[in-house]
């Protein structure tokens, strides 16, 4: 299906440009051997078995007709013998034919989809890796678009048109071989009337080709209308605005018949133009042949004209083919591309050493130790001196003047100069974009730093390693995200070593487990669909649930009770309590229940900290908290 | 189902005759060019006539020319009866979907309607080409080159009648259960994209548990599972080539034997010959053709149900036989209402009693989930009641054309939206004919004014969409905006200005008393100053009016207000998110 009608999902995208398609060939090729050398050869082979069993085939057509038919023609008895013996040979030639065309479509299996579930291994394992920062700048539907399009255009480039070319190419070159021995003449006759179908071909491609990407555009057009107004649509009901979104989708799907008419039209075109000019090719050949074979030119016979309109056949064949999957090779490519682009991201960089372990006391003297013991330590090792020295975890947080922009360009935090005492509750709060998030997704470093210092119990936070970094310091986002398993294994997310007993003591704490027990299965409740069924004030209960069961020493909470109505959040405010108590805990919120009994309340406006203090030095000094607070700053 | 699709073709149906029409002719011309070649060859060449050759010859190319003729044709008449039929579809379908009501809508979700609408509706257009073009081209090819090859030679063409067999049965064998293997699979694929897509999404969650290693086992055994099961599902498939490899191997060694046989014996013609061989290829590629299509519809089948599904769900609110298009105040009186979002589920809101005076400002509070929102919209008939009576100007709001209701009933969603455009055309969505200095009194009344003024293109700045260039709060002062152009008698405000700061919170409310004091207001919020000012206000809690009253009077009488008073007043106030200017 050459300039497919509508093939690619990828919305509003032009034909793709690939700027170096020879090394993207090369690489995927490698990708492809790098598992799979062997297979691939003995494909290659069956190949070439295959072609040369068909061509045996072929020209038996010769044969039958020269050795066996004409020569018995009118004799009185004639004997077969001599047929039987050739037909039988040629049974094996087409008995290994067709046996080797099983083994490699066979293997080709094996080779595609496992070179697919390569490919989209490293993607996953990659992008697992990738910085925050990644998902920031790139649309989520791009990123999913790798998995899905990409993956499914590059599978049917590597499991049917490569073997695909690979068997044009052989016939292509074996059936010229042959057609030139069998008749010189004809051969020029057939590789005229190819020239003539390349011609049209390209043309007929130039042409849908046009109509092809104003068809995209005007699909692009409709979808994007489609979208917003689906998305629109109880605001549409609302202004009664019904009939002028009729309207205006009568047009743009007026404009996409148009342009998908025309696409279609000319892409279709392509498959009767081959077939019939193919044909044409062969009836051109038919007569010049027949010409030829009745005046005997060029030593060419019945038999070898017979054949000779075979070849013919299979030799228009495979260019066509190739014609038609230049553009799936080309999509395949540029597909290939974007997940190579996504393989070779770079992934986050940890030049961690300082790694966090259980510890215990033994003779005041800290140990590191297998089990669990609610005590934690820093383990440093000493590159120069080779040892290891243990320091207790405490959980103090210092920001030592930082600045920090997501864009080297634009900064967004200024001089944050800030200290966390172990067990301290610290609050930021100010207005949307002021930067309270931000200063959170430093301390665990989701974003580094541009300038200044963030020290964990002293150490420079630079020197921990990320994932132990991250370990030490439990978060309840804004946005809660939960995954399709049961509720169980949801909150189980935090400690995956948990047992049932610790997943229900840990929702008990974050006053999560009335609810869990009246859902249809309780605990075992299956959620889909980022729990599509739960409240956002449920999802928000699972999310600390499963903070608290990951225990942490240190904890982060981002607007965790944003959603959860006054009345309920007194509730989870307890179960909050339970888990803060002896641990570092950052707040940020706009409740000022939650922020009150804060040890230090930092208010930010425009990234920096304006205001620092307990709520009643705060209040005290009258300035932007107190205005917050009395929430009346004009009007009063 | 069918009826329901097929009922779309509407103008399209002279292409979609003229198709298969057309890729008919162009199978016959291609069968009778084997014919003619016998012809060539046995009186041609093996006669030594070159006029012959020459005659046939001509004849054949007319035949190729018309044959190429008939495949244009095919092609332009099947792309105009493929997409003609597709923009149908899309056109129905959008146009049925502006016809549901909210409980139409929220059946669907959205990105199952943009799926229908796009998608979908690509996968009918290449099926129904398909339909047109090779659904009839390759049986006709099969059944055309059969008859051929009887007429030739009865006794040689049962051979391909034995083959046809052999090869449907085995076909019919592989073909389900391949189908079978790979809806598993597909299954299995989808699953496997939405864990990969939450992984995404959910990637700070991830990485703040430390769970990369974790993910990528889970989604290792994930993939290695999809890849065995692709292997199970291809190792079928793959047996289709060679097995009609051999199928026409075999043929083509029996009609060479029996053939060369006859040949001497005189019963056929070399010719003859070559053309029962050139039509063996197409009666087997016909066949493989033929299931190859099957296949390929059962996929689209699913694409098919919910398109026709779509077209056929029915608003299930509707316009009353003579409907009142005049409200005439905007007095709201609730008559022992109960409301459920689903016919036999739970009534989400159960003896609502309420009488509500043109004019007047009334707040509602409650918590999450007291049903404020289900509340407010059974007044401009976004939802049904379920049982009772709901008055607007003292009439039922069944009686009323809903158009007329809703333009005088303007509601500001909770989940509200703008559409890329300017801003000057986003608030004509209130009244299309609106002056420049009525949208920009309406901004100024909704507190929009000062910030518009403040970007490059006041007016005329090109919001994108879904809002994303303005903050949270200036979209919802816009939202009121837009409502307010409507000049409607019932304004309500469905916490549309959580995301504003306290201070212009107040003045919106100031302006609303003294520029529109006829109009009714319903504010819900979450925040008590929002409204405590209001000349009534009604506590919802779990579906029933728990009370209503002054300020005053429910600090009194009502412990919920009194607890959610405290809560927000004195040492628990709530923080401002600041508009964001």
């Amino acid at each position: 299906m050459p300039n497919g009608p509508m093939g690619g999902r990828r919305r509003g995208g032009p034909r793709p440009k690939i700027e170096n398609p020879g090394k993207l060939f090369k690489r995927l090729m490698g990708y492809v051997m790098k598992n799979y050398t062997p297979h691939v050869i003995i494909v290659v082979i069956c190949i070439f078995i295959g072609v040369f069993a068909n061509i045996q085939g072929t020209l038996f057509t010769q044969t039958l007709i020269d050795s066996y038919i004409m020569p018995l023609l009118g004799t009185a008895d004639p004997d077969f013998s001599g047929l039987a013996h050739a037909i039988a040979r040629v049974a094996c030639f087409y008995a290994i034919g067709a046996l080797s065309a099983y083994i490699y479509n066979r293997i080709m299996i094996n080779v595609s989809q496992g070179t697919m579930r390569n490919i989209r291994n490293d993607m996953f394992s990659t992008m697992e890796t990738l910085p925050i920062k990644y998902f920031d700048t790139h649309a989520h539907g791009d990123i999913m678009s790798c998995y899905t399009n990409d993956i499914d255009t590059l599978r049917q480039m590597i499991s049917q048109s490569m073997p695909q070319f690979l068997n044009s190419a052989i016939t292509i070159v074996s059936v010229f071989i042959s057609m030139v021995i069998l008749s010189v003449p004809l051969t020029i006759v057939t590789l005229i009337m190819v020239c003539v179908v390349l011609f049209v071909t390209k043309k007929a491609t130039g042409l849908s080709g046009r109509y092809f990407l104003a068809q995209q555009k005007a699909l692009g057009a409709v979808n994007g209308f489609v979208e917003e107004m689906m998305e629109g649509q109880k605001v549409v009901k609302v202004f009664c605005h019904e009939e002028e979104n009729i309207a205006k989708f009568n047009e743009l799907n007026d404009e996409l018949f148009d342009s998908a008419y025309n696409a279609n039209q000319y892409g279709n075109m392509l498959g009767p133009i081959n077939a019939q000019l193919g044909n044409l090719s062969y009836v051109v050949c038919a007569i010049v042949g027949g010409v030829l074979a009745i005046n005997r030119i060029g030593g060419l016979t019945l038999g070898g004209l017979a054949s000779f309109l075979t070849f013919n056949k299979s030799f228009n064949m495979p260019i066509n083919q190739v014609s038609m999957q230049f553009n799936a090779v080309v999509m395949a490519l540029a597909g290939a591309d974007r997940v190579f682009k996504l393989i070779d991201e770079k992934p986050e960089v940890d030049e961690g050493y300082v790694s966090l372990v259980n510890a215990e006391l033994v003779n005041g003297e800290i140990r590191e130790t297998q089990k669990h013991t609610g005590m934690w330590a820093w383990k440093h090792y000493h590159k120069a001196s080779d040892t290891v020295t243990y320091q207790r975890l405490e959980g103090a947080v210092q920001f030592d003047d930082v600045d920090f922009g997501y864009t080297d360009e634009k900064m967004v935090l200024h001089n944050i100069i800030m200290y966390a005492k172990p067990g301290q509750k610290i609050a930021f709060v100010g207005s949307t974009g002021a930067g309270k998030t931000t200063i959170t997704n430093l301390i665990n470093r989701f974003y580094d730093i541009q300038d200044g210092k963030i020290r964990y119990d002293a150490i420079n936070v630079n020197k921990i390693k990320k994932a132990d970094l991250r370990r030490s310091l439990g978060i309840v986002l804004q946005d809660t995200h939960l995954f399709t398993a049961t509720v169980m294994e949801n909150i189980r997310y935090g400690k995956l070593d948990a047992t049932d007993e610790e997943v229900i003591a840990a929702a008990k704490l974050a006053n999560a487990h009335d609810f869990i027990e009246r859902l249809p299965q309780g605990y075992n409740t299956l959620l889909t669909g980022d729990g599509a069924n739960l409240s956002q004030g449920q999802r928000q209960l699972l999310a600390i649930a499963r903070a608290a069961i990951a225990d942490p020493p240190a904890l982060i909470l981002d607007e965790a009770t944003s959603s959860i109505d006054t009345r309920t959040e007194k509730i989870v405010q307890d179960g909050m309590d339970k888990l803060m108590k002896g641990r570092t805990t950052f707040v940020i919120a706009h409740r000022l229940s939650t922020v009150k009994n804060s040890d230090c309340i930092m208010v930010l406006e425009q990234g920096r900290i304006i205001e620092r203090g307990t709520h009643d030095e705060l209040i005290e000094a009258k300035g932007k908290y107190y205005q917050l607070y009395t929430g009346n700053a004009i009007t009063a | 189902m069918l009826k329901v699709l097929g009922a779309q073709i509407k103008e399209f149906k002279k292409d979609s005759i003229l198709t298969p029409v057309f890729m008919i002719l162009e199978v016959i011309m291609e069968m009778v060019i084997p014919m003619l070649m016998a012809s060539i060859i046995d009186d041609g060449v093996n006669a030594g006539n070159m006029n012959h050759i020459y005659i046939v010859g001509v004849q054949m190319i007319v035949i190729a020319l018309i044959g190429l003729w008939a495949g244009l044709m095919g092609a332009k008449y099947g792309a105009r009866a493929s997409t003609g039929f597709a923009r149908n579809l899309r056109k129905a379908m959008f146009e049925n979907i502006q016809t549901y009501s909210f409980s139409n809508i929220d059946k669907y979700s959205t990105s199952s309607l943009i799926t229908r609408l796009t998608t979908d509706v690509t996968n009918m257009q290449n099926s129904y080409q398909m339909i047109l073009r090779m659904a009839m081209r390759a049986p006709a090819s099969m059944i055309i080159a059969m008859i051929m090859a009887f007429t030739i030679n009865a006794r040689l063409a049962s051979v391909y009648l034995v083959a046809v067999v052999f090869l449907a049965v085995c076909l019919s064998l592989i073909i389900p259960r391949a189908t079978k293997h790979f809806r598993q699979v597909f299954e299995k694929y989808d699953e496997l994209n939405s864990s990969v897509q939450e992984n995404v999404s959910a990637i700070r969650v991830v990485k703040a548990y430390v769970r990369e290693d974790y993910e990528t086992d889970k989604f290792r055994k994930a993939n290695s599972n999809i890849y065995n099961m692709f292997l199970k599902a291809e190792k079928l498939v793959v047996i289709n080539m060679p097995l009609m490899q051999a199928t026409v191997y075999t043929c083509i060694l029996i009609i060479s034997w029996l053939g060369a046989k006859m040949i001497v014996a005189g019963g056929l013609t070399t010719g003859e010959m070559m053309s029962l061989l050139a039509y063996c290829m197409n009666i087997l590629m016909s066949l493989m053709m033929v299931s190859m299509i099957f296949v390929m519809l059962t996929m689209s089948y699913a694409s098919a149900k919910r398109i026709a599904e779509a077209l056929t769900e029915k608003s299930d609110l509707e316009n009353p036989e003579k409907p009142i298009t005049e409200v005439h105040d905007g007095s709201i009186s609730f008559n022992n209402v109960s409301f459920a979002y689903h016919k036999e589920g739970k009534p989400v809101l159960k003896n609502i009693n309420l009488e509500i005076k043109s004019g007047e400002t009334i707040g509602i509070i409650g918590g999450t989930g007291s049903a404020k929102s289900s509340l407010v919209n059974l007044i401009s008939r976004l939802y049904d009641v379920t049982q009772g009576q709901l008055l607007v100007g003292g009439i039922d709001v069944r009686k009323y054309d809903m158009e007329a209701l809703r333009n005088q009933v303007s509601v500001v969603l909770q989940k509200n939206v703008l559409f890329s455009g300017t801003i000057l055309e986003n608030l004509r969505w209130g009244d299309k004919d609106a002056s420049e200095e009525e949208c920009v009194r309406a901004c100024r009344l909704a507190c929009a004014d000062e910030f518009i003024q403040k970007m490059p293109d006041k007016y005329n700045t090109h919001i994108e969409q879904g809002g994303t260039n303005v903050s949270g709060g200036q979209k919802q002062r816009l939202c009121i905006a837009r409502a307010l152009l409507k000049k409607p008698k019932i304004l309500i405000l469905d916490d549309s200005t959580s995301a504003v700061d306290t201070a212009t919170d107040a003045k919106i409310r100031k302006a609303f008393a003294e520029e529109i004091p006829d109009t009714t207001k319903l504010i819900i919020a979450q925040r008590i100053s929002s409204v405590q000012n209001a000349d009534r206000i009604i506590v919802m809690d779990n579906g029933e009016v728990s009370a209503f009253g002054t300020h005053d009077e429910l600090l009194e009488s009502s412990p919920i207000y009194r607890e959610v008073y405290e809560s927000q007043t004195g040492g628990n106030a709530d923080f401002d998110e600041n508009g964001g200017d």
